[in-house]
């Protein structure tokens, strides 16, 4: 299936609810708000993605925002497993709060935890939220977003780098 | 040594005995020589893997180039082993883990640091979560490389033998007791900070 | 003093009925925990915590991050072609598998692509290091196992295809071979002869294979019918690799998006449909088998279109005339100092490749400068790992190895 039929399927199925679809450079992605992103999960099980490749988040602090996303596929349906739609939330920097979809796919639920520890984004309803991968010192600094900086011996040593 | 006779029984001092004893056998029949020679034709390492470096690890214990023709076997057990090999990264979570497997060795025990990142942080230098290895335990010798090839490491291994033979490490313990220059340079306590018991 | 949630053996059925000459009373008992840790026979560098009933497993945790290394986060402060022997030391036996997808994604970014001999050079990589992988997870899966003849023969073998990639490349594991627009260095003149060698003996050794491991009594009856995963659940929890081809789905990423040359080559994915370790294991030698065919043809196609590019028309034009007359001598492509600083137009995009142990995803984000914005990496290993919180229970203790190494789970892949 390519980028441009997945689109029109899309827009067919959501309807209002997602708040944007896009393809750019074959890359799918569905801007959805914090409060419709578990109607708009389960929609798009129903049409037969049924797993999570991948659970990231962006730190965008210019624009004070975070942007959790889902990349979701489907291995039982052959003309779905082909592409990769990207399901995105931006919350709130401050304060990022959104409600878990392991109800919906269980195959988030480990890398939902690795974004907890990393951005500190709650996960609400997630059987069990606590950290993977770093020792409780580290997740508390939340140590991927942009302003927990990592030195670097480079050419660009004493150049203020661009997100400072 | 002053031994007594109180009706037809010796008495004397066990301690004193013991340490003339010792003397004696370490100092001037060398019996010390033959303990660090049988112990360098068998240093047994512990299974414990680290980090990427692992796989060259298992690699000179595999046919080609066989570690085992020096006597070293790695074992299971860490109350059974003699020495430990630090393949690579030691992160914050593994260094506990190195630190209590370090600790449950019987003396005298020794420590290979292998790869770049045991030296002074490899590729991950100015990562937040690695710790450097000589500031757990003590490090007899170091392998650089990223991996080091395996005949850098039984090379290695030919070292720390040449080392336990030349400045006596392993009968020293049984001659001066407690060795404070081989304590680890960090408490336990720091390393182990995060984990519950 | 906490009851037995299962409830099998002491409570239930048999409690307060009297039975000629005994009386039957419940027994409180408590579950036993074990820290399998980063310390144990076979040693892979992770925990797992286990809690027992008697032998039999009622919950598994997997206390993961023993080998974090951080790279996402180096990954953003060093500049474009950096990561790339950074990301390497997640699989380190699986260099080229996993730098591929990642030089793929900038490449879509960049809208370059590589040169057709630069695509079969890397796929020549890509096939060594998959053999090389499964044979060093037959290896350690040996070892878990009490299988120690099946360890040396596995990692002698091996040798063999390491020996390969040394010659192609340079370095035992670390090639860090592909670069965004083609590969660093050419094939030797003597190197098809050496593949073909290889991959004749490698064939012989796989009768032998069969003969003492996967068709051994013991160990089949130590395989079969455990760790059964069926279909549906593992579309559900979502696993990658051989594990969710040996429970009947049809799924690899070189068919589903098949990215370099893989569309051109002639190649099956085995699939089989029980689900339990030893289908596992059966995919795993079928899939050696179809990777020494790719071999094969790699090297024919590479012998007969020899002095072809191995990086596209513009950066060879760019190379001052040094750097040309040792590009046409060796064929080695040195790099300039240009490469260290490029910048990458804005966008995102994802890109994935199928590892041995699975399916590997990059998503990159980049916002136009030097370094890149937001470097995502999920590896096979790490969607593997729930597995063990869903699947271990209700299997017996020493059922915990066969798993653990029939999904060839590998930490430090798992952790980044």
């Amino acid at each position: 299936m390519k980028p441009e039929e997945l689109l029109e399927l899309l827009k067919h199925a959501l309807g209002g609810l997602a708040k944007e679809v896009t393809v750019r450079k074959g890359y799918v992605e569905v801007l959805v708000d914090a409060d419709s992103v578990v109607p708009v999960a389960n929609k798009l099980k129903e049409l037969g993605f049924d797993h999570v490749k991948s659970v990231t988040a962006t730190d965008y602090p210019k624009e004070s925002k975070i942007r959790v996303t889902y990349h979701v596929s489907s291995y039982l349906r052959e003309d779905l497993a082909k592409p990769i739609l990207g399901l995105s939330v931006d919350l709130p920097r401050d304060n990022p709060v959104m409600e878990s979809l392991t109800g919906v796919w269980r195959s988030s639920e480990l890398q939902e935890r690795e974004v907890y520890e990393f951005f500190g984004v709650t996960f609400r309803g997630h059987p069990d939220l606590r950290p993977l991968l770093l020792i409780p010192e580290l997740a508390e600094r939340r140590v991927l977003r942009k302003d927990f900086v990592v030195k670097e011996e480079s050419i660009y040593e004493g150049v203020p780098h661009r997100y400072q | 040594m002053d031994v007594k006779a109180v009706d037809k029984v010796y008495v004397g001092n066990i301690n004193v005995a013991a340490r003339r004893a010792r003397e004696l056998l370490l100092g001037k029949l060398k019996l010390g020589d033959v303990i660090d020679w049988a112990t360098t034709f068998s240093l047994w390492p512990v299974h414990l893997m680290t980090s990427c470096c692992g796989a060259e690890f298992a690699a000179t214990w595999s046919p080609r180039f066989d570690a085992e023709q020096y006597g070293a076997l790695p074992w299971v057990a860490p109350r059974q082993t003699n020495f430990i090999i630090i393949e690579g990264t030691v992160t914050r979570k593994m260094a506990c883990a190195l630190r209590i497997t370090y600790e449950q060795m019987p003396h005298p025990k020794f420590v290979i640091a292998m790869g770049a990142c045991a030296l002074d942080g490899g590729l991950f230098y100015n990562s937040y979560n690695i710790v450097r290895p000589w500031e757990v335990v003590p490090v007899d010798v170091y392998i650089p490389g990223c991996p080091p090839p395996p005949e850098a490491v039984a090379r290695a291994i030919i070292d720390l033998r040449r080392k336990i033979r030349e400045k006596k490490l392993a009968s020293r313990w049984l001659i001066e007791g407690w060795r404070h220059d081989r304590d680890p340079v960090k408490p336990a306590d720091d390393v182990c900070k995060w984990w519950r018991p | 003093m906490k009851e037995s949630p299962i409830g099998t053996s002491s409570s239930g059925m048999l409690e307060g009925q009297k039975l000629q000459g005994m009386v039957v009373r419940r027994v409180e008992k408590e579950l036993y925990e074990v820290f399998i840790g980063p310390q144990h026979p076979g040693s892979g560098h992770m925990r797992i915590i286990v809690r027992l009933d008697g032998d039999v497993i009622v919950e598994a945790d997997p206390d993961i991050g023993y080998v974090h290394r951080t790279m996402e986060k180096l990954s953003e402060v060093r500049e474009w072609l950096k990561p790339i022997p950074l990301l390497e030391r997640m699989t380190i036996i699986d260099a080229c598998n996993i730098t591929v997808p990642y030089v793929n994604a900038l490449e879509k970014l960049m809208d370059k692509s590589p040169p057709p001999r630069a695509s079969y050079l890397r796929v020549l990589l890509c096939e060594i290091n998959r053999v090389a992988s499964h044979l060093y997870g037959f290896g350690i899966f040996g070892v878990f196992l009490g299988h120690s003849t099946m360890y040396m023969w596995a990692f002698g073998d091996r040798e063999v295809f390491v020996e390969l990639a040394e010659v192609l490349t340079g370095a035992r594991l670390t090639h860090s071979y592909p670069i965004p627009g083609g590969v660093r260095r050419d094939m030797p003149q003597d190197f098809p002869e050496m593949a073909r060698r290889a991959v004749r003996y490698m064939r012989g050794r796989l009768e032998e294979y069969r003969r003492i491991f996967v068709d051994n009594p013991v160990i089949v009856k130590r395989l079969e019918g455990v760790g059964v995963i069926s279909r549906n659940k593992a579309a559900e929890l979502g696993i990658v690799g051989p594990n969710v081809r040996a429970s009947g789905i049809r799924y690899d990423v070189r068919l589903a998006e098949p990215y370099e040359v893989y569309d051109e080559l002639d190649f099956e994915i085995p699939v089989f449909e029980e689900g339990d370790a030893l289908a596992r294991t059966w995919v795993r030698v079928e899939e050696i088998k179809q990777s020494l065919s790719i071999i094969e043809q790699a090297v024919d196609w590479l012998e007969r279109h020899k002095g072809e590019p191995i990086i596209p028309k513009e950066d060879y034009d760019k190379l001052p005339k040094l750097h040309k007359e040792v590009y046409e001598k060796t064929g080695r492509v040195k790099l300039l100092p240009v490469h260290a600083t490029m910048k990458i137009p804005a966008g995102k995009a994802i890109a994935r490749g199928e590892m041995g142990r699975g399916e590997i995803i990059y998503y990159v984000e980049s916002d136009g400068g030097t370094t890149p914005y937001r470097v995502r990496v999920v590896t096979p290993s790490a969607r593997n790992a729930i597995v063990f919180k869903y699947i271990v229970p209700g299997h017996r203790l020493m059922d915990l190895p066969a798993i653990y190494g029939s999904i060839d789970y590998f930490p430090p892949e798992a952790d980044r």
